[in-house]
């Protein structure tokens, strides 16, 4: 035995280690993406995501309010602006030290009053209230500056995906890829299933001549490479009408997608009990009625298997809809082709990039986590692809 | 029409169809062709059980032939002519793959296409074994795995996104967004690097995507296969004094040489096809051209039909190898 039990703390402890660091290595890459789709623009070039988690600090540069219009005489010959630094709006952070000046930065605390000669001075409270004080000639003109050294806490936003999904001004937006991948996927997922499992019953369970030859060329057709068929394909279409279109990309992963189907079906069918099968045929049940009401039930896993693969292939597929379904139209693309649209055009705006990404990876995450049992299952049945 | 009216429809034409096919012409087996009465019942029921098979596969081989089968002929007749104007051909010979090997962008492809061939199966397996093994025994081992096998979910188009942002470069000036970059400064580098433009080293910044993909799929097959040997080995083993890198490579990996096999070989299919990724990120520029993406330029970009099928058959002639041993394993398997 290796187990854990028999070996020093030493290396259970090296070996946690070890495997957090891979995984961590493994994970960062997406979650910088994850996290960049939450962050403005701004944020995303002025740091790197990495930091986004920590309050981070920055110098801020601000007006007070406009002495002409804000200016109020307390005594004679004195005039005084009052007000709160950030306007309306809250601020969340914390003012760690201020100046009125570029070349003093951070010289002044929350609190302090600075005196700015012949008998100008500025006060900067730390919830970013302040007193401008002077005199006629002093208070007026433009406003004075002030440089404020601010930690500003971690801040996220939904705006991204605001814009990406629901903004209708929007012309590159993600929600109508979103919808034809839906399209493409939904049919392109369901309809091979039926298909190869007639097919596979019929290879694991009938016998008739030719069937070896058959599996045979079933496994062969697995290695494929699918660029082969394209050219054929498309002219094919062409002539018998169909052209670019959903009919054609959902006949092409229907006929790429069931050599797998066939294998992974066929290889769980025949692994089903003999027994089951050979009684009920005694009962007088037809081979049809032993396929519907016995053999698809009890198959359920392996369909569920062949289901997640087809549906990730399909959703994630680029090559197939550019040839298949795009036309210069551009009204049938996809997320995929959308998203390497977007790296060409918007190729520095990553808060687009990442969160029209992010908007593609997010639904076969959610099926490849809720899902994984069977994933495995059919990785493990049907290993050739 | 509303694609999404369209896609109901489609299914359910494509599911209905399928049903009434399936079950219409069992009907029509068994009730009108050869009813299982009258005199001849015996033989009537012998020739609908011959036919049945074949009403089952008809779709499935109908399906298979035009979509995969055809396909492979049909590439291979392109590959010797040459389009003309008007839909006409002309029979070139291997005029096409002579015109391709004379081509530089050929060549760095065909290169190309050779590393990545050596080093992202390779690299999959042995980082799959490795995670494999040290997950193996771990409390919270299924949620490491679980984790390093996500990247199978993740499309390439986005996984070159994310991998974009980590190799980012910004000037020098202001702050690095890519996290390569940041690290590579702090740890004393002098400038940010462009690493998707270097010639010759971007192709490994390009493979480290796939096989961040594919190590989650290799670590899947190759723990379950390091979880089927027969724990006796492993004893006696250590009862003979064996230390635990002895028994890794000694008494483990001996017993999982068909499983590593058949990892590394669906690896390198995928290796072959590799097209999205290049696509997206480089499109062949600076020197990362690879065959699938090269092939694509050629059928869809200068619309050279010859050329692009002579490429797409040497992609089939580099799978060949692999399919013949696949067809050769299953056809002992069943025996």
């Amino acid at each position: 035995m290796d187990g854990l039990s028999g070996q020093k703390p030493i290396v259970v402890w090296l070996l946690n280690i070890s495997v957090v660091l891979i995984v961590l290595l493994w994970l960062f890459p997406t979650l910088g993406l994850f996290v960049s789709s939450f962050r403005t623009g701004d944020q995303i070039t002025a740091s790197g995501w990495w930091s986004a988690m920590f309050p981070a600090e920055q110098t801020l540069q601000i007006r007070a309010a406009d002495p002409d219009e804000f200016r109020v005489e307390t005594s004679d010959g004195v005039f005084v602006v009052e007000g709160q630094i950030f306007g309306d709006e809250p601020f969340e952070g914390t003012i760690q030290a201020w100046s009125t000046s570029s070349r003093r930065l951070g010289e002044n605390a929350p609190g302090d009053t600075y005196d700015m000669g012949d008998g100008e001075s500025f006060t900067l409270n730390a919830d970013g209230t302040y007193i401008w004080q002077g005199n006629d000639d002093q208070i007026s003109g433009r406003a004075q500056r002030v440089f404020i050294d601010a930690e500003t806490p971690p801040e996220f936003t939904l705006d991204n995906y605001n814009f990406v999904l629901f903004d209708e001004d929007n012309s590159e937006g993600m929600m109508k890829a979103f919808l034809n991948t839906l399209t493409v996927v939904i049919p392109a997922t369901v309809i091979p299933i039926l298909i190869a499992a007639f097919a596979a019953y019929a290879l694991a369970w009938m016998d008739f001549p030719g069937r070896a030859l058959l599996i045979a060329a079933v496994v062969g057709l697995l290695v494929v490479p699918l660029q082969l068929a394209l050219i054929p394909l498309l002219s094919f279409h062409n002539s018998i009408g169909i052209g670019k279109g959903y009919l054609g990309v959902w006949l092409a992963h229907t006929g790429f997608g069931l050599p797998l189907a066939i294998y992974l079906l066929r290889n769980y069918m025949v692994g089903l009990p003999r027994d089951i099968i050979e009684n009920a045929k005694v009962d007088g049940a037809t081979d049809f009625q032993i396929f519907v009401k016995i053999i698809l039930p009890l198959s359920f896993p392996a369909l569920a298997s062949f289901a997640i693969f087809q549906f990730l292939w399909t959703w994630n597929d680029l090559l197939v809809a550019l040839v298949f379904l795009i036309d210069a139209s551009g009204q049938t693309t996809v997320m995929t082709k959308q998203i390497v649209e977007l790296l060409g055009t918007r190729g520095g705006d990553w808060e687009i990039l990442a969160t029209s990404a992010f908007v593609s990876i997010a639904v076969p995450l959610v099926v490849f986590f809720a899902m994984q049992r069977y994933l495995v299952r059919g990785l493990l049945a049907g290993s050739v692809k | 029409m509303n694609p999404a009216i369209q896609a109901m429809i489609t299914m359910i034409v494509g599911i209905g169809g399928c049903i009434v096919y399936f079950y219409g012409a069992n009907l029509l087996l068994d009730k009108v062709l050869f009813p299982a009465k009258g005199p001849n019942a015996g033989r009537n029921i012998n020739r609908a059980n011959m036919i049945r098979p074949w009403l089952f596969l008809l779709p499935a081989i109908l399906a298979l032939g035009l979509y995969l089968a055809y396909p492979v002929f049909a590439t291979l007749r392109l590959s010797f002519l040459e389009r003309l104007p008007g839909n006409e051909y002309a029979f070139v010979g291997f005029e096409n793959y002579t015109k391709m090997f004379a081509e530089p962008k050929f060549t760095e492809a065909m290169i190309n296409n050779v590393l990545w061939l050596m080093v992202v199966p390779a690299a999959s397996t042995a980082l799959g074994l490795l995670v494999a093994q040290l997950t193996d025994r771990l409390p919270w081992g299924n949620v490491a795995k679980s984790i390093i096998f996500m990247p199978m979910a993740i499309s390439f188009v986005g996984a070159a996104v994310i991998f974009k942002l980590v190799y980012e470069a910004r000037p020098v000036d202001v702050a690095q967004i890519g996290i390569l970059n940041h690290l590579y400064l702090t740890f004393g580098g002098d400038e940010p690097q462009q690493w998707l433009t270097i010639p010759f080293w971007n192709n490994f910044f390009l493979m480290i995507v796939l096989i961040w993909i594919q190590t989650g799929f290799a670590m899947v097959i190759l723990s379950a296969a390091l979880r089927g040997i027969p724990e006796e080995t492993v004893e006696a083993a250590i009862i003979d004094g064996a230390n635990p890198v002895q028994i890794f490579f000694k008494i483990k990996i001996p017993q999982i040489t068909s499983t590593i096999v058949v990892v590394w070989t669906t690896i390198t299919i995928a290796t072959l096809k590799v097209f999205d990724i290049v696509f997206a990120m480089t499109n062949g520029q600076w020197e990362t051209q690879v065959l699938a993406n090269y092939m694509y330029d050629k059928l869809f970009r200068a619309h050279d039909w010859g050329m692009g099928s002579a490429a797409a058959m040497i992609i089939m002639l580099m799978v060949t190898p692999i399919l013949v041993w696949n067809v050769y394993n299953a056809r002992k398997e069943m025996r």
